[in-house]
């Protein structure tokens, strides 16, 4: 297995961040001068300090410098008033031991003796249907170049519900990769400026350093209101990426329903024998021929309809009779709707597509994509702050946009996604390290869980 | 619910179709009860009856509780700001609805700072956060006994009330939680926590003060005989805490004990764990790292049982970045899916528009309209935006199913006033409605522009075309 990737690594590798023009505020050192150790001092003021110096912290950390310098000040503010209370010489009352109540008042219950006791029974859930697996990649043995494959799907229940079944596969993570520049979000754009001409150097560090499962390359360039590159031209870079990295590959079009099928089925001889995934055929596109391509050399394909489960039913139907692709190499993107954008519908359907899938549903019993990378679509994700008069500030956008990510993946997680194509390295750790938690791979616990109640923080 | 069809309910009404409760038969408001839109006790003629006669009473009490929900309804505060947390019904959204979205409740203690308690106490009380035309707030605070110190309690929790906002009481120990009481159990707060040891006292203080309790413990068999207890014993109001573990295998065992629970409860009809759930995000602070870590580690945590039947929740971190996503995701999950997803149409200004900015249409698709509006809002275009009831159809479909006709663009030109607002006669439609382009020109009489496909490009689109060259 590769390298555990914790969420403090990656707010480690996020302290690189320019902090140049904080200087002006930072003044911790001044706040110190004025305390004198030894005379006395009021918790409040240490507590006020500690708190400062934490959120010193969490400014070094992250960039958005005018942002946070506001912030900073206003907080500032805050703690000046804090001084302003008058420093006692006394330290605060020390805690006293619990007084005994007066019995004078209460009124009479009768409290029984012992417990009623009570044997909870789990109520048992078990489904008749299977979720298809579907393997993606294929090493030398099977005829193709990958070092590692990727199995999803073989559910026999919902989502981590491993008390009813135990899913054998834990979902896997694709990062997006574009084979030319694309608009992104600052917060995204930052983890992959050195990166961004150059989509095989991109996909090695998607790998690499952000530990993604598979790699799925977007040939926007080819979309005919863009550079439209030739199909033929375009499919290049996709040998290139099947150097520079040995995961999977998922390959997208431009969406364009002219060019795509033409653009998938170039990518798809080119990559005989690799088992790629095609991204995607839709019911407004040949799906035939997109379809066909997959079938013919081997790959797999994704299903890929907008939130509504009957149109998912009628294009896997087609895929599987029509086109004839074999059960083992079909997906479903019934698509991702960003975290207040949607998010509700596209929950419910794929919930309700698994369940139905669960249930013995055959023309939906397949494993879940989603564009989670959709989430920064979301102007909560990236805007400044809110164009709204009377909302609460947002708050620095670095934190926002990765969180957005986050949230948006895990409650489709819970629906029963698969397979999630992602964009932020952070969104991408802290999803895996959640889902390996809830499938019983990330075992590490804690054991005062009490603690809360009576912490001081 | 116990019962499925109108039919079961309608045996109970009075059959007089009389109309008194809003509705034409007694039929419909028998389905509305399924839908639980009304309430038994919404017909006017059932409740007098009932209190006339011991026979009818008996009818309606059971009518009352073949209709209540599977998982009890419990209040937590007093007068408009109260709220209801459980009252749940199916475990999967799309079967019916969640009802009582899960209520979020935010931590001070009281060896706390005054002034910094009162900063998170009013941050609790102001925010607001925009969304879907309306502003969602947050419901309550909750107050942990840190000293230990039955009087520093009391006195805490006292100022705390006074912000007016639904409490959860924190304490183990009884005597602390009593001192708490005396000052504050006629607002109704709810108090945390009964457990195996301390579950005598605070039976007695549930009973005395009449205030919801919750019961605590990671052992299932001793949560619902903790439950059965207090319930036999004449407690009503219970909440169950199968405590909330924050990483790891914990995290795992926790995430199973949330889903028995309420498995058990819907589908096994088990009547003593049919509670609502509490989970404490904020134990995401055991955990090691830093703030921005722990912070993020309680929005995983609150995610995690927003969607899975959480009904009342402890946080610490009032950072919006973690607040937001938070409040929005319990939105959308509570979101009921039987309403259609529109938005009202009418006129919107976008970036407070001046006459000569331009016009454009979209539908009352939800998730249409707030791409669009978004776009528009985050690309800085001042603009006016017509939303055109399509029937809560997205613009290809409704183009071609006849929802997104010439005729009714008319007709909301008219009924917006548009007309007096702008001193242009251009209006852009979407690109994915072009071919009406022609049939709004005639019906309207004004020029229509094809806008481009998506609306993220509607930025660059207006850089090309507009203002628009005059045609004289
Ligand atoms: S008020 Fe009662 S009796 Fe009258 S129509 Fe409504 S349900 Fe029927």
């Amino acid at each position: 297995m590769a390298r555990k990737f914790t969420i403090e690594e990656f707010f480690e590798t996020l302290k690189k961040y320019n902090v140049e023009e904080l200087e002006g505020v930072r003044i911790e050192g001044d706040l110190e001068i004025e305390i004198e150790p030894g005379s006395g001092i009021d918790a409040n003021l240490i507590n006020a300090v500690a708190m400062l110096s934490n959120y010193m912290q969490l400014i070094q950390e992250f960039g958005n410098f005018l942002y946070h310098a506001n912030m900073a000040l206003s907080y500032l503010q805050r703690l000046s008033s804090a001084l302003g209370i008058q420093m006692p010489l006394v330290v605060q009352p020390q805690v006293q031991p619990a007084v005994e109540v007066k019995p004078e008042k209460i009124p009479e219950f009768k409290i029984p003796e012992k417990l009623i006791s009570a044997k909870f029974e789990p109520y048992k859930v078990e489904y008749p249907g299977k979720i298809e697996e579907v393997t993606l990649g294929a090493t030398r043995a099977d005829g193709g170049t990958r070092e590692t494959t990727v199995t999803i799907g073989g559910e026999k229940s919902l989502a981590f519900y491993t008390f009813d079944a135990m899913n054998e596969y834990m979902p896997a993570i694709a990062i997006d990769v574009f084979d030319r520049k694309p608009m992104l979000a600052k917060a995204v754009r930052e983890h992959y400026q050195d990166v961004l001409e150059d989509p095989a150097e991109w996909a090695k560090k998607a790998v690499k350093e952000f530990n993604a499962d598979l790699v799925t390359i977007h040939l926007i360039s080819t979309d005919p209101m863009l550079e439209d590159t030739p199909a033929s031209e375009a499919v290049k870079v996709i040998e290139d990426i099947l150097q520079a990295v040995k995961v999977p590959l998922i390959i997208g079009g431009s969406g364009n329903k002219e060019k795509d099928p033409e653009v998938l089925e170039k990518a798809a001889e080119v990559t005989e024998g690799e088992r790629v995934m095609l991204a995607s055929a839709t019911l407004d596109m040949d799906w035939e021929r997109i379809g066909n391509a997959a079938k013919n050399h081997g790959h797999v394909i994704l299903s890929w309809t907008q939130m509504d489960i009957n149109n998912q039913k009628t294009l896997n139907r087609y895929l599987l009779k029509r086109v004839g692709i074999d059960r083992n190499s079909l997906v479903m993107d019934p698509t991702t709707a960003a975290l207040g954008y949607g998010l509700d519908y596209a929950y419910t359907n794929m919930e309700r597509i698994r369940i139905s899938g669960l249930k013995g549903d055959t023309d939906l019993n397949f494993p879940m994509s989603s564009g989670t990378t959709n989430a920064w679509g979301a102007r909560e994700a990236w805007m400044i702050d809110s164009p709204i008069e009377g909302d609460t500030p947002w708050g620095p956008r670095e934190l926002r946009g990765p969180i957005w990510e986050i949230v948006t993946g895990m409650t489709l997680a819970l629906a029963g996604v698969d397979l999630f194509m992602m964009m932020h390295p952070g969104a991408v750790a802290v999803l895996k390290e959640w889902m390996g938690m809830l499938q019983g791979i990330v075992k590490e616990s804690i054991e005062n869980v009490d603690d809360w109640i009576t912490m001081e923080v | 619910m116990k019962v499925k069809s109108p039919l079961e309910v309608y045996k109970f009404l009075p059959q007089t179709n009389c109309g008194e409760c809003g509705f034409d038969t007694c039929m419909s408001f028998a389905a509305q009860i399924i839908d639980r839109s009304v309430k038994p006790t919404d017909c006017p003629p059932l409740v007098e009856n009932a209190k006339k006669d011991k026979k009818f009473e008996k009818k309606l009490n059971e009518l009352i509780s073949l209709t209540s929900p599977e998982i009890l309804e419990v209040e937590i505060g007093v007068g408009d700001n109260a709220i209801k947390i459980g009252g749940e019904d199916v475990l999967h959204r799309h079967e019916l609805t969640f009802f009582n979205p899960t209520a979020f409740f935010f931590d001070v203690y009281d060896t706390m700072d005054e002034e910094q308690i009162h900063e998170r106490c009013s941050k609790v009380v102001e925010y607001r956060k925009f969304y879907v035309g309306d502003f969602i707030t947050l419901e309550g605070i909750a107050v942990r006994c840190t000293s230990n110190d039955p009087e520093k309690f009391r006195s805490v929790v006292k100022k705390v009330s006074e912000y007016g906002k639904p409490m959860v009481l924190i304490s183990m120990n009884p005597e602390c939680m009593r001192a708490a009481l005396e000052e504050v159990a006629d607002q109704k707060p709810l108090i945390y926590a009964a457990t195996e040891k301390n579950w005598k006292e605070f039976l007695q203080l549930a009973l005395e003060f009449k205030v919801p309790v919750t019961v605590r413990s990671k052992d299932l068999t001793i949560l619902k005989s903790l439950a059965k207890t207090f319930r036999e014993n004449g407690v009503r109001d219970i909440v169950l805490d199968p405590v909330t573990e924050p990483i790891g295998d914990g995290l795992r065992g926790t995430f199973e004990r949330v889903i028995q629970l309420r498995r058990t409860a819907i589908l096994g009809e088990d009547k003593d764990v049919a509670y609502p759930i509490m989970i404490t995000p904020i134990s995401a602070w055991l955990i090691e790292g830093d703030e921005i870590t722990k912070g993020y580690w309680e929005t995983v945590l609150a995610s995690t049982f927003i969607v899975k039947y959480a009904d009342v929740m402890i946080f610490k971190n009032l950072e919006q970045y973690t607040v937001m996503p938070s409040v929005i995701l319990r939105y959308n999950i509570y979101t009921d899916p039987r309403t259609p997803v529109q938005v009202e149409p009418g006129l919107r200004e976008i970036n407070n528009p001046s006459p000569d900015d331009p016009v454009f249409v979209t539908t009352n698709f939800a998730l249409t309209y707030y791409t669009v509006e978004s776009d528009l809002t985050s690309g800085n275009i001042k603009c006016w935006l017509l939303v055109l009831d399509t029937e809560g159809l997205g613009v290809e479909v409704s183009v071609a199913g006849g929802q997104f006709t010439a005729a009714k663009v008319k007709d909301l030109i008219k009924e917006t006033g548009i007309e007096k607002k702008v001193n242009h006669r251009y209006l852009t439609i979407p690109g994915l409605a072009a071919r009406l382009q022609g049939a709004i020109e005639d019906e309207t009489g004004w020029t229509v522009l094809v806008g481009p496909m998506d609306s993220g490009r509607i930025k660059g689109w207006l850089e090309q075309q507009w203002p628009p060259e005059k045609k004289e």
